[in-house]
């Protein structure tokens, strides 16, 4: 407890807070980071998600590149492509987008293939053409489910960019990078509890963010089905939520 | 006029579901297609709006052929109603009603005036138009169906097993709506159903089919109550199980005019108008086959 107390006392201390070293800074170089990687994870996995989740095609073939993925220790990725493309930013923005595609891409594809085929086949019955079946039903039907896939790889994302600074990218990682190499259990701790914070905050915004862009129609609809998954029901389905530190592969 | 030319239809996985379909669909008029389960209704149905399209034979309306139509183009033509409605979940009422129109680009404001009309046609309350269709009961979802359908004020109107989930009261009520909106709207309907008697009651023409979409027998109501093609047809329309033929019931006291009929189980099926305790002949009404025994239906279904 004294040492979660000095952690907190760290953060608190007015010299911890301006300037190039300071928290704000810090935070603001995690959050920059976690930002870059998830529009780029976005970028990538929602596109190809969609594919996969309208055509039915190449679901297998997604789900064992992400499960290998999945596997791969991201402070290895890291360092490895450091090693070609150099300290700095580059590398954890790379190991990273690995890291959230996976997440992403099977809220992107589970959210479309949620959708009720005979609600679909319905669309097409009454004329729509195949892209407006994507943007009018499959994409707002499926968007509870790639909302859940977004928060968790950007929890994932938040808990393992600490791994940034072992190449010198800056963020919250660089307090608990030195304080571990100089003893400063304070400061380590204050870094992690950083990071916490961060993923509590994220995990806010996104269950507003469900709120208000969730269907209303779909949630009068869950709220129906008698076994009821009332509260937040379609974010419970999001992949498997990691303790936040612990998230973090070294 | 929708014409079936000797259409056949195998699907990939080698199931014949269509073996040389050949009928002809009057305009304004209903034919109905009726047989059991997997007999082939749904896709004779389905290939009017080129959701299948044939392995071979063509598919003609009013002379030309389907095939040279864009499939979505004839689809946005053609009114559509299936058995679990097919809403948009994330709609408003209003919204699924008028989703063709906007489609195709009619402003909001008409397609929603439009739709409003529509709700009163198929008889919803306009307050419902607000809601999603998971706020609806399954009757009033079947009338959104029925109104979306109609939203392109189409001149054919295709039905699936539309009032297949719905209870029988329900049910009897949107088959009484059906045709009072055919008489309303001179639409071409063709409507698929197991039950013969809803065959009966809604269809100017009934096209009975056996397996692989056979025609068993193709007639009027009448000609086909009155003369059952084969055994198979007698046995489907339950004629050879004596459950058409009703009798006079012995025990029931006669209330007033009403005399209390009875079927071959000896369940009671109906009352029968006999002013001064006589049966009035001749002057049985067009309509009359729909005295064919309604209490059946929840059985049947
Ligand atoms: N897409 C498909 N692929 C393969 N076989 C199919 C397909 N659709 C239908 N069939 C088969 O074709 C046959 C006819 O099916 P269809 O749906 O037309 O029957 P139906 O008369 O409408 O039956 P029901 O009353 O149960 O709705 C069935 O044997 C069915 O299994
Ligand atoms: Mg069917």
């Amino acid at each position: 407890m004294n040492l979660l107390f000095e952690g907190f006392a760290w953060i608190f201390d007015p010299a911890h807070h301006g300037g190039d070293e300071g928290i704000g800074t810090r935070i603001l170089q995690h959050l920059g980071i976690t930002l870059v990687v998830m529009v780029i994870a976005s970028l990538i996995a929602i596109p190809l998600g969609y594919l996969i989740g309208h055509t039915g095609r190449g679901r297998s073939v997604v789900v064992a590149l992400s499960g290998g993925v999945r596997a791969l220790p991201t402070l290895g990725v890291i360092s490895l492509i450091a090693l070609s493309v150099g300290i700095g930013f580059t590398a954890p923005v790379i190991a990273l987008v690995i890291l959230a595609i996976p997440s992403i891409l099977a809220g992107a594809y589970s959210g479309f293939e949620a959708v009720d085929r005979r609600t679909i086949d319905a669309a097409r019955a009454v004329g729509m053409t195949e892209g407006q079946i994507v943007t009018r039903v499959e994409v707002p039907l499926g968007l509870p489910l790639l909302i859940g896939g977004l928060r968790s790889a950007t929890l994932q994302v938040i808990a393992t960019a600490t791994l940034a600074d072992y190449v010198g990218a800056g963020g919250l990682g660089r307090y608990i990078f030195s304080g571990q190499a100089t003893n400063d259990y304070p400061q380590m701790l204050a870094g992690s509890i950083l990071v916490i914070m961060l993923a509590l905050v994220s995990e806010a915004l996104f269950s507003l963010l469900q709120r208000s862009l969730v269907p209303a129609g779909v949630v009068a609809a869950e709220q129906r089905q008698p076994d009821g998954e009332t509260s937040g029901g379609p974010t419970r389905k999001s992949g498997p939520r990691r303790s936040l530190i612990a998230g973090a592969r070294r | 006029m929708i014409e079936f030319r000797a259409v056949n239809k195998t699907f990939p996985d080698g199931t014949r579901a269509v073996e040389n379909f050949s009928a002809v669909i009057p305009s304004r008029t209903t034919t109905v297609l009726v047989g059991s389960s997997g007999c082939g209704k749904t896709t004779l149905l389905r290939m009017i709006n080129r959701m299948v399209d044939p392995t071979d034979g063509a598919i003609e309306i009013d002379g030309e052929n389907i095939a040279d139509v864009a499939a979505v183009k004839l689809r946005r033509s053609i009114g559509y109603v299936m058995q679990n409605s097919g809403l948009l979940p994330h709609r408003k009422v209003i919204d699924n009603i008028a989703t063709v129109p906007l489609l195709k680009g009619v402003p909001k404001a008409d397609a929603h005036r439009h739709a409003l009309e529509l709700m009163e046609t198929v008889g919803l309350d306009l307050s419902l138009a607000q809601r999603y269709p998971a706020q609806l009961s399954g009757g009033q979802q079947q009338r959104v169906g029925v109104a979306r359908g109609l939203a392109v004020n189409p001149n054919i109107l295709l039905m699936d097993e539309p009032f297949g989930a719905v209870d029988p009261i329900v049910r009897a009520d949107l088959q009484k709506e059906t045709l009072r909106l055919q008489r309303e709207l001179d639409k071409t309907v063709v409507f698929v159903t197991h039950d013969i008697d809803e065959a009966f009651l809604l269809g100017d023409q009934v096209i009975i089919l056996e397996k692989g979409a056979r025609i068993a027998q193709q007639g009027t109501p009448e000609e086909i109550l009155a003369n059952p093609a084969s055994e198979f047809v007698a046995d489907f329309i339950g004629a050879d199980r004596g459950k058409r033929r009703l009798t006079v019931s012995s025990t029931a006291q006669p209330q007033g005019d009403d005399v209390v009929l009875i079927d071959a189980g000896g369940y009671a099926a109906g009352v029968i108008s006999a002013p001064d305790g006589k049966l009035a002949t001749g002057h049985s009404s067009p309509k009359s086959r729909s005295i064919s025994n309604k209490t059946d239906q929840a059985g049947d279904a």
